[in-house]
Parts: C-alpha cells; sequence; structure tokens
C-alpha cells in the first residue's frame, strides 16, 4: 500500500487572528502552526493502515521552508519520507497541480487528505486533485477500511450513515473518527531527522483566485438578562432590537 | 547522547514539551483530581509513559531508552509538572534516581538485565536512601547488608520511598560497614518477589498524593551476590551523585509547579473584574505578577546551566544544589502568590492552583531540604 498524505501549515486553532497590508493577508506574528486538524485524522489512519498492510506513507506539503517543523511531526508520527514543495501555497487550484504532478509520477494507491485546511477551509483540493488524475475523489471519509484493494468507507449524513466502497486509487478527505490523533513519542521525534525530506521546486504557477479583502467577525456583544417569567421583554426584544420574529 | 546543532535541539525540545502536553491534556488531566483525592497511584499512565518513551528519557537507545540529555529529560519533566506535578515527582524519581543510579553504576551485564524493562515502563523504579531516623544525615543508616556466602543479606527499613510499594524493582543503600565510618555504604538491587522484602505503610500526604510515598521493609531478605551496584563501599558516594543529578529533576519538577501556577494567575487576573475592572490593572497584583515572571526566569536559566553543565559532563554539585534551591522556592512562593491572586477561588479544588500550593512544597524538601542544598553550596564556595 503506497499512501500519499497531503497536510497543510496551519495556525493552532486557539491562534487569536489578525491581518495586515491592508487587510489582504494573514498576520504570521506571534502563531504558533501545527498540522491541520483534519490532516492529522488522515495522517493516523495512514500510519494504522500501513501498520496493518505494509507499505509506505508519504507526507507532502506544499509551503515555504517555514513549515519543515511541522512536516517533521508528520515524520515523527509514522510518516516514512516526506516532500516540500516549496511554493507560498497561494490557491487550491494551485496547491492541487503540485500535489497532482507528484502524484502522476509516483502511482499511489491512496492520496489522503483533510476534509478542508482549516485556515482558509476550502475544501477544494482533494476534488481537483481526483479530476486533475482522473480518478474518484470523496470526502468526507470518517470511517476508512482496506479490503483486497477495495476502500470500504463510512460517513455520517443526515439521520443515518452512508457505507461506500470504491477500487483504488483514490483520493480522500478525512475526518474524525477515521483514526485518533497519534503523539508522536521521543523515538520518533529523534527519527524523524533522519527520515528523508524531499525539497522541489513548483512546476507552474498558476492561480485561480486572488484574495480583496479578509474581515474578521463581528466581536460577540454583550448578554442580556431577562427574567424567565418576563416572556413580554423577551418577545419585544426579539422583535424590535434582534429582529428575528 | 546525541549531538545536534543548537537550533535543531531547541526544536526537538519544542517537540518533545509539545507531545508531553498532548499527552498530558488527553490522559492526565482528566484524572488528576481523583487521583489527588483518593491519593490513587495511577501505575497504568507509567505504561502509556513508556510507550511514549518518557520512562527512559536519558536511557541510550541500545538498551531501550530515549537517548536523550539533561536538557530534553528536563523540558518533558516540566511539561507533565505543569499539568500534574504528582505524576511528575513519580517520573523524575524512576528516571533520574533508580533508573539512572543502574545507568551510571551498573556493569554491562546489570544494565542489560533491567534497564530495558526499566525504560520503556513494563517495570517502574523505586530509590531507597532515606531511613526514619536518618535523612539529611544518610550517612548514618541504620538498613545493614552482611554478605553470607554467595547472598548479601539485607535488614532494615526505608521510608518515604516512591514506589516503595508499587516499584518493580529497587536499589536500595544499606550499611556494610562499620555506622559513621566513611565508605560503610553499599548499593543493592531489589527485585520485587524477593523473600523478605515488603512494602510498608503508605503516607498519608499534604499533596503530591498521586505519587506514591511508602515504606520499604527488608527482613532477611537474600539477594545474590551479583545484585551489588559498582563495589563494597561505593554506595554512600553513588548516591551523592546520584543525588546532583537528581536535584536538576527536582528543579524542572519545581519549574514545572511554577509555571503552571503563574499561567493560570495571570489569566486569571486579565479575566476577573473588581471594582468595574480586570484586577491585573491593580498595582498590587500586576507586581506580583511581574515578580513571579522574574523568579521563573531566573529559575529556568538556573536549571539550564546546570542541565547544560551535566551535559558536558562537567561537575555539577554546586550549580545544581542552586538551581534546585533557588527552584524550588520560587516553586513555592509563585503556587502561594497564584492562590492569593485567584482569592476565594484559589482556595477551592474547581480551580489548579491550590495543587500547586500543595504539591510545591514537597520541592523544598525532596532529595536534599532547602538547608541541606546550602550546605552543599556554602562547602562549595568556601573549599574554592
Ligand atoms: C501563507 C499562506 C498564504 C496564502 N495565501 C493565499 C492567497 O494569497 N490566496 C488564497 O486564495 N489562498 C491563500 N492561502 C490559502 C491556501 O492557498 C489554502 O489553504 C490552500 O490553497 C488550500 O486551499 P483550501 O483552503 O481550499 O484547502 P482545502 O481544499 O480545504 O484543503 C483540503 C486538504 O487539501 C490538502 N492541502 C491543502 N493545502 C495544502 C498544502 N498547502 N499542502 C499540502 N496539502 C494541502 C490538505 O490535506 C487539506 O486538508 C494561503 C495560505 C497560506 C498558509
Ligand atoms: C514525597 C516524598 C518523596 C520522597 N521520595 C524519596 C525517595 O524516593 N527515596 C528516598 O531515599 N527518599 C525520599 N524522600 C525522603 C526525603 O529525601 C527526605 O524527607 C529528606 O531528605 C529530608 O529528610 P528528613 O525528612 O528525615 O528530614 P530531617 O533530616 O530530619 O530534617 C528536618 C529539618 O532539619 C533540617 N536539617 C537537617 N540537617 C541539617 C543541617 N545539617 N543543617 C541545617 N538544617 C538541617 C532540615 O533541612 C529540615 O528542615 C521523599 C520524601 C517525600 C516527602
Amino acid at each position: 500500500m503506497k499512501i500519499l498524505v497531503c497536510i497543510t501549515h496551519v495556525p493552532d486553532t486557539t491562534s487569536k487572528i489578525t491581518f495586515t497590508n491592508d487587510n489582504t493577508e494573514l498576520d504570521k506574528g506571534g502563531l504558533q502552526f501545527v498540522i491541520g486538524p483534519y490532516d492529522d485524522y488522515a495522517l493516523a489512519r495512514a500510519v494504522e493502515i500501513k501498520e496493518q498492510l505494509g507499505g509506505t506513507v508519504t507526507a507532502l506539503n506544499v509551503g515555504q521552508q517555514e513549515t519543515e517543523p511541522t512536516i517533521r511531526k508528520a515524520l515523527a508520527i509514522g510518516a516514512d519520507d516526506a516532500i516540500r514543495i516549496d511554493a507560498e501555497p497561494t490557491d487550491a487550484y494551485f496547491v492541487a497541480q503540485q500535489i497532482a504532478e507528484v502524484a502522476k509520477a509516483e502511482n499511489y494507491d491512496l492520496i489522503m487528505m483533510g476534509r478542508e485546511s482549516s485556515d482558509y477551509n476550502g475544501g477544494q483540493v482533494h476534488g481537483m486533485v481526483g479530476e486533475m488524475l482522473g480518478i474518484p475523489s470523496l470526502s468526507p471519509v470518517m470511517k476508512l477500511d482496506i479490503d483486497k484493494g477495495v476502500a470500504k468507507m463510512a460517513r455520517e449524513i443526515e439521520g443515518g450513515k452512508e457505507y461506500l466502497e470504491a477500487s483504488l486509487p483514490l483520493v480522500l478527505g478525512c475526518q474524525e473518527p477515521i483514526a485518533e490523533w497519534k503523539i508522536p513519542n521521543m523515538r520518533g521525534i529523534m527519527g524523524a531527522r533522519k527520515k528523508p525530506l524531499k525539497v522541489i521546486t513548483p512546476t507552474n504557477n498558476d492561480t485561480l483566485t486572488t484574495p480583496e479583502s479578509y474581515e474578521l467577525p463581528a466581536p460577540r456583544t454583550d448578554v442580556k438578562l431577562i427574567d424567565a417569567d418576563n416572556t413580554a421583554e423577551l418577545v419585544s426584544l426579539l422583535k424590535n432590537e434582534a429582529k428575528v420574529i | 547522547m546525541h549531538t545536534e546543532t543548537l537550533s535543531n535541539r531547541e526544536e526537538i525540545i519544542a517537540e518533545i514539551t509539545q507531545s508531553v502536553t498532548d499527552f498530558g491534556e488527553k490522559h492526565i488531566r482528566p484524572y488528576m483530581m481523583d487521583w489527588d483525592e483518593t491519593q490513587t497511584f495511577p501505575r497504568e499512565i507509567f505504561t502509556q509513559m513508556g510507550e511514549l518513551g518518557l520512562m527512559g528519557m536519558l536511557v541510550p537507545e541500545q538498551y531501550g531508552g530515549s537517548g536523550f540529555g539533561y536538557k530534553e529529560y528536563v523540558a518533558a519533566i516540566v511539561a507533565v509538572s505543569k499539568i500534574d506535578s504528582s505524576i511528575g515527582l513519580s517520573m523524575a524519581a524512576h528516571n533520574s534516581l533508580c533508573t539512572n543510579h543502574i545507568l551510571q553504576f551498573a556493569s554491562e551485564e546489570q544494565k542489560k538485565r533491567w534497564l530495558p524493562k526499566l525504560a520503556t515502563g513494563e517495570w517502574i523504579g523505586a530509590w531507597g536512601l532515606t531511613e526514619p531516623n536518618t535523612g539529611s544525615d544518610a550517612g548514618n543508616m541504620r538498613t545493614t547488608a552482611v554478605l553470607d556466602g554467595d547472598e548479601w543479606v539485607l535488614n532494615g527499613a526505608k521510608n518515604f520511598i516512591t514506589h516503595g510499594i508499587s516499584g518493580n524493582i529497587a536499589v536500595v543503600v544499606a550499611r556494610t560497614g562499620e555506622p559513621n565510618e566513611s565508605g560503610n555504604a553499599s548499593a543493592f538491587v531489589v527485585e520485587r518477589g524477593t523473600m523478605g522484602f515488603t512494602g510498608g505503610k503508605k503516607e498519608n500526604k499534604l499533596g503530591m498524593r498521586a505519587s506514591e510515598t511508602a515504606e520499604m521493609i527488608f527482613d532477611n531478605c537474600r539477594i545474590p551476590k551479583e545484585n551489588m551496584l559498582g563495589n563494597v563501599g561505593d554506595g554512600f558516594r553513588q548516591a551523592l551523585a546520584i543525588l546532583d543529578g537528581g536535584r536538576i529533576s527536582i528543579s524542572a519538577l519545581s519549574l514545572g509547579i511554577a509555571e503552571g501556577a503563574y499561567e493560570a494567575a495571570l489569566q486569571y487576573a486579565k479575566e476577573r473584574q473588581q471594582f468595574g475592572q480586570p484586577i491585573a490593572n491593580f498595582q498590587g497584583i500586576s507586581f506580583k505578577l511581574a515578580d513571579m515572571a522574574t523568579e521563573i526566569d531566573a529559575a529556568k536559566l538556573l536549571t539550564e546551566r546546570a542541565s547544560d553543565l551535566k551535559d558536558a559532563g562537567k561537575k555539577v554539585g554546586k550549580e545544581s544544589a542552586m538551581a534546585k534551591y533557588y527552584s524550588s522556592e520560587v516553586a513555592v512562593r509563585v503556587s502561594n502568590e497564584a492562590v492569593q491572586i485567584f482569592g476565594g477561588y484559589g482556595y477551592v479544588k474547581d480551580f489548579p492552583v491550590e495543587k500547586f500550593y500543595r504539591d510545591s512544597k514537597l520541592c523544598t524538601i525532596g532529595e536534599g531540604t532547602s538547608e541541606i542544598q546550602k550546605v552543599v553550596i556554602s562547602r562549595a564556595i568556601l573549599k574554592g
């Protein structure tokens, strides 16, 4: 089983987000970066499948040198080697092209990604990569088992569960509870430094989107407490102030 | 120890901290107040910590350990202790007392026999020096070992021993010469299950309640001759060398407590409103925070210096005593002030600082009291 796991390098989910450059860029100052939470689930399941069926797990990131500590964490968790495509990941199309280019040469059985990145939350890269390679892509995948070249998957849908099967190769967008996050052990942390991390240059620089500007959500306003018996005031506030009824 | 470029080493240390923190948040924090309340020693957590590589931090990879130096080890102890210092204390006693004694002074054959089990957390270790009547004055101990044919026969009792009941193996220092004679003690390894070796009373403690502290009793306990570490008469000298390094552990434990208490207090001071503003706006509170932050930094620097010297294989007696003395007093002061900043909420168990306050006091006592650290430091500076 030859598995590629695509990981993002994203701000820790508890980060306070601010923007610079006239609100057209994320301010990275003081932010701590981690493996995208959904990508972390994909990686954990990939490592489990490898342990079960044998094979290799390669971690891939499109990003500049600053992402290497994040990539090494993926190696510490259990990826065998890693590829960094040395470019600022400017949009989903650009990222997808880079991943597809690597995948064309390597014939992976499985390309596992997160359901969506946790920074820009596009949820697009897996679909694009699938199209570019001419293979199926599925997302979100919450359970995955491989049985004789067939992927057996499940996900929760409105009011129930959906079970799916597809033959390999496949591109998957994963999310919990596909696996539990793995915590790198001490040996993994040391070993990560001895595993190969290949840096390659991007093939082309096509992008399809440019951000115009970013905006933070409105700050939370104060809570108004109304006496449980005072329904009249509640109705009046909902009608006149919140204007929801 | 692995040699790494500095930046690489710093990165590894950050990763160790992250791993240990993630582990602690998931497997320790949800249960720690229960363990504290009921004085439960959670044996299974150390098996999991063994899988993570935390039970053989200083043990070379060839014996199943992680092969790190003191700096990495300190980072791990700090991260555990910031969450639960009881678990930090047990981890420290296992790694730097029992396991490290075997690593430093055992023969190759002995190392191969015991280290892999300890380093992986399959076995948990105890280290027995203290006795009811001889704590600081450990040279005057009453537990004796007498050679009888191919066996040593141990008699006596050790008290206040971390993992005295649950330890699968204990390094025990016993007297093989006359009282008060120099070179009168030797070190032995006793495995659990050996006839005549039993755990005694478990102490009911102010803090560190999830870390087991108990008596170890030797009643005509016979151990094979080859369980001696080093030579006859080396025991006390070995124990003092182990304590030199052990003090770095207690510095780290103290740092974890101080940082944990400080960070909780800092956040609380920014959130808690009185007189229409955050209490951090009051100079009486903000100056406390300034003192805490400054003292923690100083303690960190002393601990780092001691770890660096130790990793470089240099003498560390005075510097580790300074680090231990200062950091432990800082842990007590900072956790005390943290309770104060929390006010009434600091006194109740729904907030983390009362536990740090209770746990911190061990640090100025265990592995040599603050007074004994000052004896070590003053001897060193008066000699030179
Ligand atoms: C520093 C920085 C600058 C950026 N600048 C821009 C910009 O100027 N304009 C803009 O539109 N967007 C920008 N982005 C957003 C970034 O391009 C997107 O996060 C990325 O293109 C993926 O798009 P997405 O959110 O649709 O990902 P999704 O489709 O939500 O991602 C799904 C999965 O695809 C994989 N994946 C996504 N991105 C990567 C990657 N880089 N490497 C490896 N695997 C990946 C992961 O497995 C992920 O879980 C920037 C991001 C960063 C970190
Ligand atoms: C939770 C816990 C875990 C422990 N774990 C272990 C363990 O795993 N293994 C082990 O061997 N021991 C362990 N100990 C024992 C610990 O190391 C001793 O308690 C410590 O060394 C002090 O000895 P003591 O309690 O007998 O105090 P004493 O020596 O009786 O000291 C009483 C007071 O007198 C002071 N004093 C003594 N001598 C002098 C002097 N010369 N000058 C000035 N003041 C002096 C001391 O500083 C102290 O204030 C543990 C203790 C605790 C509480």
